[in-house]
């Protein structure tokens, strides 16, 4: 299909004008005049089509187990079907996950379809570690807050999801930085993001700058989320600033 | 909702072993698939579970231990195989080698973790009766760590098979990936077919490993564990990721 260096040096299309001709025929790994000259017309786009990608999934898949974790701490029962569901959901491969559902009738080809899937896979990391991080708050701690005269609802949001925030953002954290791996494949189905760069390098098999720049700026982007993550808990939890070490 | 009875039509058809193997068939494919991932699996535990093991029983570089897997969960298998592919050239060994970078990480974190989280005072107990550092490690640590060190190791194999999917679309021409990227010759019905066999493969690794690791988990542990009513490997949020 693609045959790397049996045939001689393709000048790519994509952007570039005659300038850049000379870098690109010497098949450099990496060549900063491509990166500058295209970095507004197809980096850049990429970068903040990822970005929504990565966002959006994280933001639906909180939403939802978080919804789900509420009601698995309240009905035990309900703990084992959801972990079950989640971690097969978890356990298909992305591209396999991808390729079975385009066939369903509102989502076909589309970012739709990306979103589904990346969703699917922040289930079970979110989903367990909020039910973990609640699960883990002391009993002594859960009594004085009744005993002080707290209802249900203040002592779940005034003191277990505050004490169960580490491992809620520990799971936050692993969630975000998988979808954002994974969102470079869903440019196969729906055309956006950081894979697409990805795969016009593929295809033209000769010049490669465009896909170390591209994967290089996933691997970023992840740390960068994970890095406002990091601040993001140490924000909300100043009581326990020793502890965040911990926290993985 | 008829392109899924067309794809298991499709493996219907094709479930018959290959006459000419030059014709790659779902079946010639699937065993390529498990043997790339039986390859990739077993490579990439024996570079992570010895150090991981190892660091964990000395509790050394912790930081590096457990972070190793955050990186790697970082990397876009897509990327990583492309750009091995661009660099080395297109073919089984630079699969192989991105396989191991990609799992082994999450292999060696669980690793370190579980070993590294045994309760010091046990590891105190054994070395006052006299137990050497091999048995200690061995007789002790390793037991007690059995649940998280085979997270690891489930999440590393279904990573395995989930990236050897992926070989495909970075222009490796190997496992069912082959038929997936190939929806010209294969037809939407055929890309299903093969997508579904990646899955149940995958589902198929974790539940043998499930099987293998509840063999393996010493009585006592597994008792320990019914009656806190919990999954041990929850406990800890490093378990890592399909993709």
């Amino acid at each position: 299909m693609i045959a790397i260096g049996a045939r001689a040096p393709v000048i790519p299309t994509f952007g570039g004008s005659a300038s850049s001709y000379a870098c690109e025929r010497a098949n450099r790994l990496f060549c900063a005049n491509w990166v500058s000259r295209n970095w507004s017309s197809v980096l850049w786009p990429a970068l903040r089509q990822h970005i929504v990608l990565s966002v959006v999934a994280v933001a639906i898949g909180f939403a939802l187990s978080f919804g789900l974790a509420l009601l698995a701490y309240r009905r035990r029962r309900l703990e084992q079907p959801v972990i079950l569901i989640s971690g097969v959901l978890y356990t298909i491969p992305s591209l396999a996950l991808f390729e079975i559902l385009v066939p369903f009738k509102p989502l076909g080809l589309s970012a739709r379809t990306a979103e589904v899937a990346l969703v699917s896979y922040t289930l079970l990391i979110l989903f367990r570690n909020i039910v973990t991080g609640l699960r883990e708050v002391p009993d002594e701690v859960r009594e004085a807050a009744r005993g002080m005269g707290m209802t249900n609802r203040q002592v779940l949001w005034r003191v277990e999801l505050p004490l169960a925030l580490p491992s809620i953002i520990a799971g936050l954290r692993i969630a975000t930085v998988t979808v954002i791996a994974l969102a470079t494949v869903a440019s196969y189905i729906c055309d956006q993001g950081l894979g697409v760069p990805i795969f016009a390098a593929i295809q033209d098999g000769v010049f490669k700058t465009e896909l170390i720049v591209a994967g290089g700026l996933a691997v970023a982007l992840a740390l960068c989320a994970d890095g406002l993550l990091v601040l993001l808990q140490r924000a909300l939890t100043p009581w326990a600033r020793r502890e965040t070490s911990r926290a993985t | 909702m008829h392109t899924l009875i067309d794809a298991l039509r499709f493996i219907g058809h094709n479930g018959a072993l290959p006459s000419d193997p030059a014709a790659p068939t779902l079946v010639h494919l699937t065993l390529q698939m498990i043997a790339i991932s039986a390859a990739g699996i077993a490579l990439s535990l024996a570079v992570g579970l010895p150090i991981g093991i190892w660091l964990g029983h000395r509790h050394r570089f912790s930081f590096l231990a457990i972070n190793i897997s955050n990186i790697g969960r970082a990397l876009p298998s897509l990327a990583v195989l492309a750009i091995g592919d661009a660099i080395l050239g297109i073919g089984l060994t630079v699969t192989e080698v991105a396989l191991v970078i990609l799992a082994a990480p999450i292999a060696l974190t669980n690793a370190y973790v579980g070993v590294a989280g045994v309760n010091p005072e046990i590891v105190d107990a054994a070395r006052g009766v006299g137990m050497s550092d091999w048995r200690i490690l061995w007789r002790v640590e390793l037991p007690l760590a059995i649940p998280l060190v085979f997270a690891g190791v489930r999440t590393a194999a279904v990573y395995v098979v989930a990236t050897a999917a992926i070989a495909s679309l970075a222009g490796y021409n190997g496992g069912l990936g082959y038929i997936i990227t190939d929806e010209q010759s294969y037809g939407l019905s055929g890309v299903l077919g093969a997508a579904i066999c990646v899955a149940a493969l995958a589902l198929v690794v974790e539940g043998l490993l499930a099987l293998v690791q509840r063999a393996l988990t010493p009585r006592g542990v597994r008792l320990e564990r019914d009656v806190r009513g919990e999954d041990v490997d929850a406990i800890v949020p490093v378990v890592t990721v399909g993709g």
